[in-house]
């Protein structure tokens, strides 16, 4: 144990996901040992982030007003929408920019042993914004485990009624891999999941 | 398959031990509590990935140390495979194949195949469902290694469904009833993947087990039967053939929608490959509650003596593990044993006495004092 300060701050570092109590020391010391103005930027950053950043009122996603950049910009194509689990997902997405549509962030996945059902999710939000008919295509991107298939195959279920079309995100082999690593599931996946090739 | 080369780090008892095995026999001799079974349960790990003494691997692990290595050089015919798990306090177990790391420790799963005896064989024939159950798995894993990728699945599906139907004890039923079929509709795909290779299983391990018997003890029907928890599931493993997986994936979801209002007052799950049974009779009478000590002896050997023959069909010669048997069994069921296992390529035994192994099983001896092994 520390003196005051010291170890409070070491107990609130330790809280952070990822950050064990070993972790949280060395980022308490390193602090300890910083310069002030260095200290200053990361308080700076921490505060702003929770006094400017806010949830995106169409889709979910981060925002820094009422709706997020990508709700509000034009150029997107509004007929599609792409469901992820949270706002980190979103990102990765728009890395490849591939996916010209919008986004619907659920916010976590079905999940009973965390208390999390349905009803915990952005669904209601979701089917509200299917409701006008002006979505025609509705792609789930939840994760490829267990409670993101499950809330998949749950949104499938209910959207499906809607008359939308609903496609899930492919799982299969690694781009670049070999055959002979991929691991049976997903290899299984992968003969699940294959497409024909078109001749000439 | 044979076992060239162990090596154990901080793994039970032992901080560091390197040994070098030839295929035939080799027998572990020293008195209780010196480090015999150490070294074989290391050998079943690799084959199961579990030890046949503990559920958990903690206990593995030698007290004060974070981590237990077991290493081994497998020889297949000319090949030779290099394995080792490291079995961590804290996080999932890592694995290596020829010193190159995989994604999961369960991709190691079918380098190494062992059939293991050991005296709490007998709860395979007296002690609960469960005890039936993690054999037939642990011979599946060992038969199609997918298995435990799918074990491991259902098990957290389970889980999540229980949480769900607990969280709705007092609520109305249709207050979870759309989120509880997409778990019916998981733990079904799940379910039947696992029941089909049970059903399989058994089939295949039936003419094994009689003539086995038939060698150790002579003289009675044996039979065994799988009892699923499911009565659909129950109807359609009668017939097994290559629709059976489908079939039952059908009649386990039918049986989940069936019995939701009864899951609903209790708060679990109550039809799956969880709570599955298999029954073992000997003249048509069940061997938990009516045989004699001895018959239940026969029994367990001739259950494990079985699964070596199934995996032995399969194309593959398993390694048998005799972990402090001898014994337990009179002289007679010693030779016939001794016949039995004899032809597999490499036997490790364990006795605290020389004199309980038979002779027909005399090879390679290490003498094992106070955690020291040495050649005799």
């Amino acid at each position: 144990m520390y003196e005051g300060a010291v170890q409070e701050l070491i107990d609130e570092l330790g809280r952070l996901p990822g950050v064990g109590p070993k972790s949280a020391q060395r980022i308490a010391f390193h602090l300890l040992a910083a310069d002030q103005a260095d200290v200053q930027r990361l308080v700076d950053a921490l505060h702003h982030v929770k006094e400017r950043v806010s949830f995106c009122q169409t889709c979910g996603n981060i925002a820094e007003s009422e709706q997020c950049r990508i709700c509000t910009d034009p150029k997107r194509d509004a007929s599609v929408l792409c469901v992820v689990e949270e706002p980190k997902d979103v990102v990765a997405i728009e890395r490849t920019r591939e996916f010209r549509g919008r986004y619907h962030v659920l916010g976590g996945s079905i999940n009973p042993i965390e208390g999390v059902g349905p009803e915990d999710l952005r669904i209601r939000e979701l089917l509200g914004r299917l409701s006008d008919g002006s979505i025609l295509e509705v792609i789930l991107a939840t994760d490829p485990n267990l409670e993101g298939e499950a809330t998949a195959t749950y949104l499938a279920r209910t959207i499906s009624p809607l008359g939308v079309s609903v496609s899930r995100l492919a799982s299969g082999l690694p781009v670049g891999g070999d055959l002979e690593y991929a691991d049976e599931v997903t290899l299984g996946r992968a003969f699940e999941g294959r497409r024909r090739i078109e001749s000439g | 398959m044979w076992v060239q080369a162990l090596s154990l780090t901080d793994f039970r008892s032992y901080e560091q031990l390197d040994l070098e095995f030839a295929p035939g026999v080799t027998t572990f001799v020293g008195m209780n509590g010196q480090g015999k079974t150490n070294i074989v349960e290391a050998i079943a790990y690799l084959a199961t990935l579990s030890s046949h003494r503990v559920s958990a691997d903690a206990p593995l692990i030698k007290s004060g140390s974070s981590s237990a290595v077991v290493r081994a050089r497998v020889r297949e015919d000319e090949r030779s495979v290099g394995v080792d798990v490291q079995i961590l306090e804290r996080g999932s177990n890592k694995a290596r194949i020829n010193q190159s790391p995989v994604t999961r420790a369960r991709d190691v799963l079918g380098i190494v195949r062992a059939v293991v005896f050991a005296p709490e064989d007998l709860a395979l024939v007296r002690g609960d469902p469960a005890d039936r159950r993690r054999f037939l798995d642990e011979v599946g894993v060992q038969r199609h290694p997918r298995l435990s990728g799918v074990r491991a699945d259902f098990d957290k599906v389970l889980r999540q469904r229980n949480a769900l139907v607990k969280s709705a004890i007092g609520r109305p039923r249709s207050s979870i009833a759309s989120t509880l079929s997409v778990w019916n509709e998981q733990l079904s795909k799940l379910g039947a993947d696992i029941a089909t290779a049970r059903a399989q299983l058994i089939e295949d391990l039936r003419p094994f087990i009689r003539s086995a018997y038939e060698s150790i003890a002579g003289g009675a029907e044996v039979d065994l039967r799988y009892r699923p928890s499911s009565p659909r599931v129950q109807h359609e493993v009668q017939t097994v053939d290559e629709t059976l997986r489908e079939r039952l994936e059908l009649a386990l979801d039918a049986d989940l929608e069936d019995r939701a209002d009864d899951e609903a007052r209790r708060g679990i799950t109550l039809v799956g490959p969880h709570r599955d049974e298999v029954d073992l009779t000997l003249n048509g009478l069940p061997v938990k509650g009516y045989a004699s000590h001895g018959e239940s002896w026969s029994m367990a050997l001739a259950l494990r003596l079985a699964a070596a023959d199934v995996l032995r069909s399969d194309g593959v010669d398993p390694i048998v593990i005799l972990d402090d048997v001898f014994a337990e069994l009179d002289a007679s069921r010693r030779t016939h044993l001794a016949e039995l296992v004899g032809q597999a390529t490499q036997v490790f035994i364990t006795a605290a006495v020389a004199q309980d192994v038979p002779v027909e099983l005399s090879g390679a001896r290490f003498e094992v004092h106070a955690g020291q092994v040495s050649g005799a």
